[in-house]
């Protein structure tokens, strides 16, 4: 469908040049990689290659580390699972309130049906890590900490090289989801401290089902799938070959295209988050606006629904996310809203606008045209809107 | 995305009745900032008549809770306050074509607004203040009575059905138990507690889903048996265009009391989604002839028939 796509952060358009790399994967090169014939052999050398993509993509070392999976919920289960198995006798668990579910639930369920202990560090109204808390939860107690690169509701990046550091100082391992982070920050993991991250093909404009979760060379490792050798028995099951020649091929356009990510499109987006403000009263950008991705920006309108303001926005072929409650049917505004402490009267009115480098100007100019228009219509609708101005609360946040 | 109809969508887009009403004597608030839902009922009643004048809202919310506050006022304008009354949450959803399961607590809050803004009309206490019933949900304020309430009106069965139509438990879960328990009292009290119909295999169990209306079913006059043929060809002839768009088709086979058989077939047939169509073309008969049918595909006809 026609429209202007900013919700970038849920999923991404499959690139053209991804796609044509993928395609003889489904009829010419079909083999099994396993297979002791021609047909097989062609297929394992182009996963290889894909292997090598991430590998660059990434910085790491060597490209046995990166292990292909079905996406960034495998990896982080994966990855979380293996240390606990790994390190038997360590009971506690770090990670923070911000997570994505992947991670998040899988605590809680670790917690109530195995026992381990989990530490979930809290966040300040820009949604910085409490280095505090972190710091006092890590023990050597603590199998692994797993903490997000860049969260995805509002791009607030997180000092990963610092609490990774930290965590190696006590001897657990540290794992990253960096599914929004990967493309859109530069990353060298050859020379870091990070353990393990997850990364996943959709959000680079590689298809649906395919991400990889890399583990630095030397690092204990148990499987979570088994029934197979494939890599290196580290992820058991038939090779998804198309996905991971396509994960391979949006690995490299990232690499290629993250300059204009944080150039044009990073103008961009502070276009619209400039203009957006200039417009609206009683609206402010949640997150840490001097330090978050360069493609996302979450906006709170104060006193109306996010689901009501993603509606209008459609009929203007605008697509865009909330962290409203309503546009989930959890009847809870997002947890990261409610971590970061954005008040009620705001929180149901977040609004997210995640670019990508297929953005253009003429997209954005349009999206500041119709804003202001669809805001103010819904708070002409609402009990608590008492006119531009004379708000009934103003709200004045210390980050804004 | 929501599956809204398009009433949904048309009193969503375009509200009637939006805005403050200026000397409204009877004005009900409902929701809260925090619960993510609030609406402001006003209306202008005339006291010597008790009719409702004049009715106008303002709603903090989603798409369906605005929806449902202007299918709301244009629902009431023109009824007395006792007739207003009598509607209910489900008037409500009905009068919208249906909201989606997770979403009928935004019809809910509007019967509770009406029940307010008459409450106040008459001077009467609005039993909000939660004296008939301690509160069960904590997170969204919401008493015994409210639950017994949406578990009458809408013949409520399961926690998961409460949550959808009050909120209640929607969040910290902990009122879980309490919220069944209320449920099961007052499922013993109306004696609702028998289990649900069995279906034969294929079949749809919408009498499970679709509220029967024995007030305006007695209000349709009986039909001959031709006319009442007649009356369910003309009703499949109405659905086909909208399945034919979808590349399928449907065709009557045949008609044998309260069951009604059919075939469907092109992109139909083997189409995970054509219980979904039976459902679509059991609700338009069932709304036709004003009695309760069952449609059933052709190939459950009885041996022999």
């Amino acid at each position: 469908m026609a429209g202007i796509y900013l919700d970038n952060n849920a999923t991404t358009r499959v690139d053209a040049e991804v796609l044509a790399e993928m395609l003889p994967l489904f009829t010419q090169d079909f083999g099994n990689p396993s297979s002791m014939h021609g047909f097989g052999a062609a297929v394992g050398g182009k996963i290889e290659w894909a292997r090598k993509q991430v590998q660059a993509l990434l910085g790491a070392a060597h490209d046995s580390e990166v292990v292909f999976t079905s996406g960034g919920t495998e990896s982080d289960n994966t990855a979380i699972l293996s240390a606990l198995e790994a390190y038997p006798k360590k009971k506690s668990i770090v990670t923070s309130v911000v997570e994505h579910p992947a991670v998040l639930a899988l605590c809680d369920y670790l917690e109530k049906k195995r026992g381990y202990t989990v530490h979930r560090i809290g966040v300040d109204g820009q949604g910085n890590l409490d280095l505090d808390a972190y710091r006092a939860a890590l023990s050597e107690d603590v199998a692994i900490v797993s903490i997000m690169w860049a969260n995805n509701e509002t791009g607030t990046i997180f000092p990963i090289e610092e609490l990774a550091t930290l965590a190696k100082a006590v001897g657990a391992v540290f794992h990253t989801d960096a599914v929004q982070a990967v493309g859109k920050i530069p990353m060298k993991l050859a020379d870091s401290a990070v353990d393990m991250l997850s990364l996943s093909g959709h959000k680079l404009h590689a298809p649906k089902g395919i991400g990889a979760l890399y583990v630095k060379r030397g690092l204990r490792f148990r499987p979570m799938l088994r029934g197979g050798h494939q890599e290196r028995s580290r992820r058991a099951g038939t090779e998804n070959a198309p996905g991971i020649v396509g994960l391979g091929a949006a690995a490299q356009l990232a690499l290629h295209h993250m300059q204009d990510e944080n150039t044009r499109v990073k103008a961009l987006r502070d276009k619209l988050e400039g203009a957006i403000l200039e417009a609206v009263p009683n609206c402010f950008v949640t997150g840490n606006p001097a330090n978050r991705l360069p493609n996302t920006a979450n906006i709170a309108f104060e006193y109306i629904e996010g689901e009501a303001i993603l509606l209008l926005l459609n009929e203007h072929g605008i697509a865009a996310s909330s962290g409203s409650a309503c546009t989930s049917g959890s009847l809870e505004p997002s947890h990261v809203m409610r971590a970061m402490g954005v008040p009620y009267t705001a929180a149901h009115g977040a609004t997210r606008f995640s670019l990508s480098r297929e953005t253009t100007a003429a997209e954005i100019d349009q999206v500041i045209a119709v804003v202001p228009g669809i805001i103010e219509r819904l708070r002409s609708l609402s009990p608590y809107w008492a006119g531009a101005g004379a708000a009934p609360k103003a709200f004045a946040p210390t980050y804004a | 995305m929501w599956n809204y109809t398009d009433k949904v969508k048309e009193h969503f887009f375009n509200p009637k009745n939006a805005g403050v009403l200026d000397g409204a004597n009877a004005v009900g608030e409902v929701g809260s900032i925090t619960c993510g839902d609030a609406l402001k009922l006003m209306m202008n009643v005339n006291p010597a008549t008790n009719v409702i004048e004049d009715a106008r809202f303002q709603t903090f919310g989603c798409g369906s809770a605005i929806a449902s506050s202007s299918a709301l006022t244009e629902m009431i304008i023109g009824k007395t306050v006792d007739e207003a009354l009598k509607l209910t949450n489900r008037d409500i959803a009905e009068y919208l074509g249906g909201l989606p399961p997770e979403k009928m607590h935004c019809s809910v809050m509007g019967a509770e607004a009406l029940r307010a803004a008459i409450s106040a009309y008459k001077g009467e206490e609005w039993d909000d203040d939660h004296e008939e019933g301690e509160l069960v949900c904590k997170c969204f304020g919401i008493d015994a009575a409210m639950i017994e309430r949406a578990v009458t009106v809408n013949g409520l069965t399961t926690l998961e059905e409460v949550t959808h139509y009050t909120k209640a438990g929607g969040s910290c879960q902990t009122c879980h138990e309490k919220i069944e328990d209320v449920l099961d009292a007052v499922l013993a009290k109306t004696g609702a507690l028998k289990p649900a119909k069995a279906h034969a295999p294929g079949t749809v169990g919408l009498d499970a889903i679709l509220p029967l209306k024995p007030k305006e079913a007695a209000a349709t006059p009986k039909l001959t048996n031709v006319q009442r043929m007649q009356a369910i060809m003309m009703a499949i002839d109405e659905i086909r265009p909208q399945i034919q768009k979808d590349g399928g088709d449907v065709e009557l086979v045949d008609i044998d009391g309260k069951d009604i058989y059919v075939r469907l077939s092109g992109a139909c047939s083997g189409c995970s989604q054509s219980a979904g169509t039976m459902m679509g073309v059991q609700m338009k008969l069932v709304e036709k002839l004003g009695e309760f049918v069952r449609v059933k595909p052709a190939s459950l006809m009885p041996a022999g028939a």
